[in-house]
């Protein structure tokens, strides 16, 4: 028996309140006429045209979205083999090391993180741009899908990737044609995360990055330590609505899938 | 063959990305600084020979840390670290649960529309969140402007630059943290044990404090980790939201590093703050297994 009260229905209605009552307030001061952000001087898009005609900020983006696909790639692979590993791959010399590197970077503050591989980067002589950040991103993504990844693969039935092996498959290929399928959704949602993260760091980046390469988080970050300001203000409106669209997009076609019979 | 190397390749890179730079800052935090590139002293390359490595290990001391234990701003920024996020952490959870207890008593068709609104945050850019409130807390900001119109107050309050802004800051930006943990253990939550509570003459109030807070203990435990570790090492939100006097370990290691450019200080503050955070980390990693070994 389940019980919806007053009690929450307010609860919810003033944790949503605070959750987006923020993000309402930048989207609709994003198409503020005044350059104060506070005072209210009528509808205007200036603030979008003049971000559309900053050509750091596409340049910014686009070093952003680089860094993004390739470090969640690469994360993916890595992590779904972390993962295979940790779960199905026995016992191994150092394997305590292993599963602790797998979860101390989760918990790890980004401050020290981003110490550590500035200072490791330094002592080796490798000079900082988009590469440094790709290597950086790709080290704590990995870590995440290794998680998720791994948490769907210890609840599957084993049973059915020995049934590929007796049945004449090779390692590889029973890993392609039954683990792979099995394990799909884990992955995407795994490259997601990765990517996801790879697109909202900021410490890390600007701890590994170079003059040239700068994400757009740090071009932000650079823009608002000294106040509030309107053209960060469409910035973020676009950020805002691409997720959303997105994220409701998402589950959708899982909702969508989910209702639909499982063929095969 | 093939097994080795898919250990290997993963390992490998962890070893060199991960393990090794903490190495590199332990090393560091215990050298002294140097005017020089790198900015530190001693330093040893390989082909020093093994008689360099024995000079460089006794070059290597606890100084950095006898210096941090005796300056007062050090001891004060790690309490006051500790502080925030403790209080934020509490304030997290006060406001968290009601929703998560609100999402799980919910009709089946609204809670997978609720959960998503939780979730949806999370995926939008951390720092966009931060600065949100920027704008909404300054003194000419609309909660300013809307205290005074309704007269409650009839100067602007101080909030942004204090403390109290870096709380709304944490608590904002990790409520999503708190919310999951908590609703995943009310949700497998047996409502039929509520009701023989309240059969076996409870109150509605008595039982919430006798079965749903013990049954749901896991889960805030988790929650209040999830938000407290972060919150611990926040850099982000007190530069935007805090003031000068706002001390947070993060906010202290970038000055160090970045306008000093004391690289050992900073190390050596960086592994402080690890110190400081492995109880909880390691009380955190208990009750996840713990959390397994239930849910197995």
């Amino acid at each position: 028996m389940k019980r919806f009260t007053w009690f929450n229905a307010t609860s919810l209605t003033i944790g949503f309140a605070f959750l987006y009552l923020p993000m309402i307030v930048l989207v609709v001061y994003s198409f503020n006429a005044s350059k104060l952000v506070t005072v209210w001087a009528g509808f205007s898009t200036q603030w979008y045209v003049q971000l559309f005609t900053n050509s750091d900020f596409a340049q910014s983006a686009l070093v952003t979205l680089k860094v993004g696909l390739a470090s969640a790639s690469i994360a993916t692979i890595l992590g779904t083999m972390a993962a295979y590993v940790m779960i199905r791959g026995g016992r191994f010399f150092g394997r305590t090391l292993f599963s602790g590197m797998i979860y101390a970077p989760l918990v790890m503050p980004e401050v020290i993180t981003g110490l550590s591989l500035l200072l490791l980067f330094i002592a080796i002589g490798l000079n900082r741009d988009a590469f440094t950040i790709i290597l950086a991103h790709t080290t704590f993504g990995m870590c995440y899908v290794s998680v998720v990844v791994s948490a769907r693969l210890s609840t599957f039935d084993r049973s059915l990737e020995e049934a590929a092996l007796d049945l004449g498959c090779s390692p590889l290929a029973a890993f392609r044609l039954v683990t792979l399928p099995i394990i799909a959704p884990a992955v995407v949602s795994g490259w997601l995360l990765a990517f996801t993260l790879s697109l909202d760091d900021l410490v890390i980046a600007s701890f590994v990055s170079g003059p040239g390469a700068t994400t757009l988080p740090i071009q932000i970050f650079s823009a608002v330590r000294l106040g509030v300001n309107p053209e960060i203000n469409a910035l973020s409106t676009l950020m805002i609505a691409i997720v959303t669209i997105g994220v409701v997009t998402a589950s959708l076609i899982t909702k969508y899938t989910a209702r639909r019979p499982m063929d095969a | 063959m093939r097994r080795a190397s898919l250990i290997l390749v993963p390992y490998l890179w962890l070893l060199a990305l991960f393990a090794v730079p903490f190495v590199i800052v332990l090393k560091i935090s215990l050298s002294d600084i140097a005017i020089a590139m790198p900015p530190y002293a001693p330093n040893w390359e390989p082909s020093d020979g093994v008689a360099a490595f024995r000079e460089f290990l006794s070059g290597l001391d606890f100084e950095n840390y006898v210096w941090l234990s005796e300056d007062a701003l050090y001891w004060k920024s790690a309490l006051s670290s500790l502080k925030i996020a403790v209080i934020s952490t509490f304030l997290t959870l006060l406001l968290a649960f009601p929703i998560a207890y609100g999402i799980a008593n919910a009709s089946t068709d609204w809670r997978p529309v609720l959960l998503m609104l939780v979730i949806l945050p999370f995926w939008t850019s951390f720092l966009i969140r931060v600065y949100s409130w920027m704008g909404i807390l300054s003194n000419t900001g609309l909660l300013n402007q809307f205290l005074m119109w309704t007269g409650v107050i009839n100067d602007p309050l101080q909030i942004i630059n204090t403390d109290i802004a870096v709380y709304i800051g944490i608590v904002y930006t990790y409520l999503p943290f708190m919310i999951l943990p908590i609703y995943a253990a009310l949700d497998r939550l047996d409502m039929s044990i509520l009701e023989a509570a309240q059969d076996l003459g409870c109150t509605r109030i008595t039982a919430f404090w006798l079965v749903t807070i013990p049954l749901a203990k896991q889960g805030i435990i988790a929650g209040c980790f999830l938000v407290f570790i972060p919150a611990l090492g926040e850099y982000v939100i007190p530069y935007l939201l805090g003031g000068s006097n706002t001390l947070m370990i993060g906010k202290v290691l970038m000055n160090e590093f970045s306008a000093n450019r004391d690289w050992p200080v900073a190390s050596a503050v960086a592994i402080i703050l690890l110190l400081i955070l492995v109880v909880p980390i390691v009380l955190f990693q208990r009750n996840e297994q713990r959390l397994r070994e239930v849910g197995a």
